[in-house]
């Protein structure tokens, strides 16, 4: 009896809360069918659409070259992904399994980049941008995702939960280190990897500043940065800002709902800073 | 046997930077080089146009402390912290605990939860201030009330730290759900026969097992949110009455660097940053040993 009316009452939490989580979501979709003049109406207050205006979309889809946009963020997180993996692969291997000398340094090297907050590269980053004429191309907006020192301590980390046996073993079969790196030690930190990659692509997404700053361009920008655009010029145009919204995370929450467990638990154990 | 041995440290040697040499170039030209040239800049005053800088010594450092809106961005940006940080730390937590009970649906509220971390801030920030909008905004007409969320100065850096919040919560509670797992399930059962109540349990025993991740937790949303600009960007325009009370120091250093083209300045306000920061997480370090508990 006093065990149902407990679970009863963390059902009434949990409900709660995830209303509160849910209920910005719904707004935006809503808010996106409806007309200009529905969102502005208070008495009474309109939840729902009466006519679910889906010429908003055109609009919008007419106003911001969304495809670009989607080009242009992708664009981005994928060669980001492709770089952090490849670099930290390599380096969290030689940091949690090689020795040599200088390691002990450059690893601190490794852990002061985590530490220090990032505004405090961006000036002199922009700077090297502008230099090399990368301003408004993805290359830009790809430039300090080029190498991850949290990348590189994430794989050391899952290289070290490697049995030290396997190794072993390979070198008596007469692989050299490459060879046991690539064929013995990789393959086997695949779920690392994945988390690795989640990550940097939800961080990627997620970046206003440094898309803004490298490119201003509206054709040359990623979604948050022309969200933020948007947002400035449109005011008070309600259902065009929320069809905005919606359109530039939809496809990221539905990759969400069908990968949950693997964003999920990718970004657990990857913890880190976000 | 011998010879070998030392062919073999050789090879690890040279395997070994040729592996971290990628990861190290970068990192010293993206990062170490920026970091001590964003020190340099800071004793410089930004030429103006294309006339090359100007060492001025301490100069910048003592216009930023002399500064008012400086310390205004401070003090904004520390109340930010302060209620985002502990609060969102407390509802995870409880959330956490009541989610590691074996429940009916326990992934689709995991998943709800979550789902703020997957969404850009710039789109997050664009509802909620649709959320607060004082004419017709959902909460005031839902709740019949009428209050300037984002205008009024005095609670506009409250109202976002409420949305900073609501973004973070889910992110840290499966911290704390991953730190929960490692509790054994009999310390529970052993407390709730000595008659200890859940709350008991909470502070007797959850907290003080799962202190590692607390203080990780801690110590990175602190960090973050002394760091935060997304939201007070989008949600703060320059016509807004509350902008002077809500200028966080990262959108300072935007301003001053990007908008205002003062390098040097915004530098200045970066090294500032840097030192807060730094102070901050020394500060809990040292504290940490009075409460966090390692086995």
């Amino acid at each position: 009896m006093k065990k149902t009316i407990s679970t009863t009452l963390i059902y009434i939490v949990l409900i709660i809360v995830s209303i509160t989580m849910l209920t910005p979501f719904v707004w935006m979709l809503l808010t996106a069918f409806k007309t200009t003049a529905e969102t502005m109406q208070v008495d009474p207050f309109v939840i729902v659409p009466h006519v679910w205006q889906t010429q908003n979309f055109g609009n919008v889809i007419k106003a911001v070259d969304f495809v670009r946009l989607y080009i242009n963020t992708l664009g981005m997180i994928a060669l980001r992904i492709i770089f952090a993996i490849v670099t930290a692969t390599l380096s969290g291997y030689a940091f949690a399994r090689l020795e040599f000398k200088g390691k002990n340094l450059m690893f601190a090297i490794v852990l002061l980049q985590m530490m220090v907050p990032v505004q405090s590269f961006v000036i002199p980053q922009y700077v090297m941008v502008s230099k090399l004429h990368l301003t408004n191309t993805i290359m830009g907006l790809v430039f300090p995702g080029l190498v991850s020192a949290f990348g590189t301590f994430l794989m050391r980390q899952a290289f070290k939960q490697l049995p030290r046996e396997l190794e072993e073993a390979a070198r008596l079969d007469g692989c050299n280190i490459p060879q046991t790196f690539l064929y013995i030690m990789m393959p086997l930190t695949r779920s690392s990897m994945v988390a690795l990659g989640i990550f940097t692509a939800v961080f990627a997404y997620k970046d206003l500043m440094w898309p803004m700053i490298v490119c201003p361009d509206n054709r040359a920008t990623t979604l948050a940065s022309a969200l933020a655009k948007m947002n400035a010029q449109y005011q008070q145009k309600y259902p065009e800002l929320m069809m905005a919204a919606l359109i530039s995370c939809v496809p990221m929450i539905v990759i969400y709902i069908i990968f949950q467990k693997q964003f999920i638990e990718g970004i657990a154990t990857s913890g880190g800073k976000l | 046997m011998k010879k070998k041995a030392s062919s073999r440290k050789k090879s690890e040697f040279i395997w070994g930077w040729l592996f971290i040499l990628p990861t190290m170039l970068g990192l010293i030209i993206l990062n170490i080089y920026p970091m001590i040239d964003t020190v340099r800049q800071s004793f410089y005053k930004t030429g103006d146009f294309g006339k090359g800088n100007i060492f001025v010594g301490l100069n910048n450092y003592e216009k930023v402390l002399g500064d008012a809106e400086v310390w205004q961005a401070l003090a904004n940006t520390v109340k930010y912290a302060i209620v985002e940080v502990p609060l969102s730390i407390v509802i995870a937590l409880l959330l956490a605990v009541l989610l590691n009970k074996k429940l009916k649906g326990r992934d689709v509220f995991r998943t709800i939860l979550f789902l703020p971390m997957v969404v850009a801030p710039a789109a997050i920030a664009m509802v909620w201030k649709w959320l607060y909008n004082s004419n017709f905004g959902f909460i005031n007409n839902v709740f019949h009330i009428k209050v300037n969320w984002i205008s009024d100065p005095k609670i506009a850096i409250f109202s976002i730290a409420v949305i900073g919040i609501w973004s973070v919560i889910g992110y840290n509670m499966v911290l704390f759900l991953a730190g929960l797992q490692e509790v054994p399930r009999d310390y529970y059962e052993a407390a709730a026969l000595d008659g200890a109540n859940g709350w008991q349990q909470l502070i007797h025993i959850t907290v003080p097992l799962i202190s590692p991740t607390m203080f990780f937790v801690l110590v990175t949303r602190v960090i973050g949110a002394m760091q935060v600009f997304d939201l007070i960007y989008m949600m703060i325009d320059l016509n807004n009455p509350a902008w002077k009370k809500t200028e966080s120091l990262v959108f300072l250093f935007y301003k001053y660097s990007f908008e205002q083209s003062k390098k040097g300045y915004g530098a200045t306000v970066v090294v500032v940053l840097l030192v807060v920061i730094l102070l901050l997480t020394v500060m809990q370090l040292i504290v940490q040993k009075k409460w966090v508990h390692y086995e």
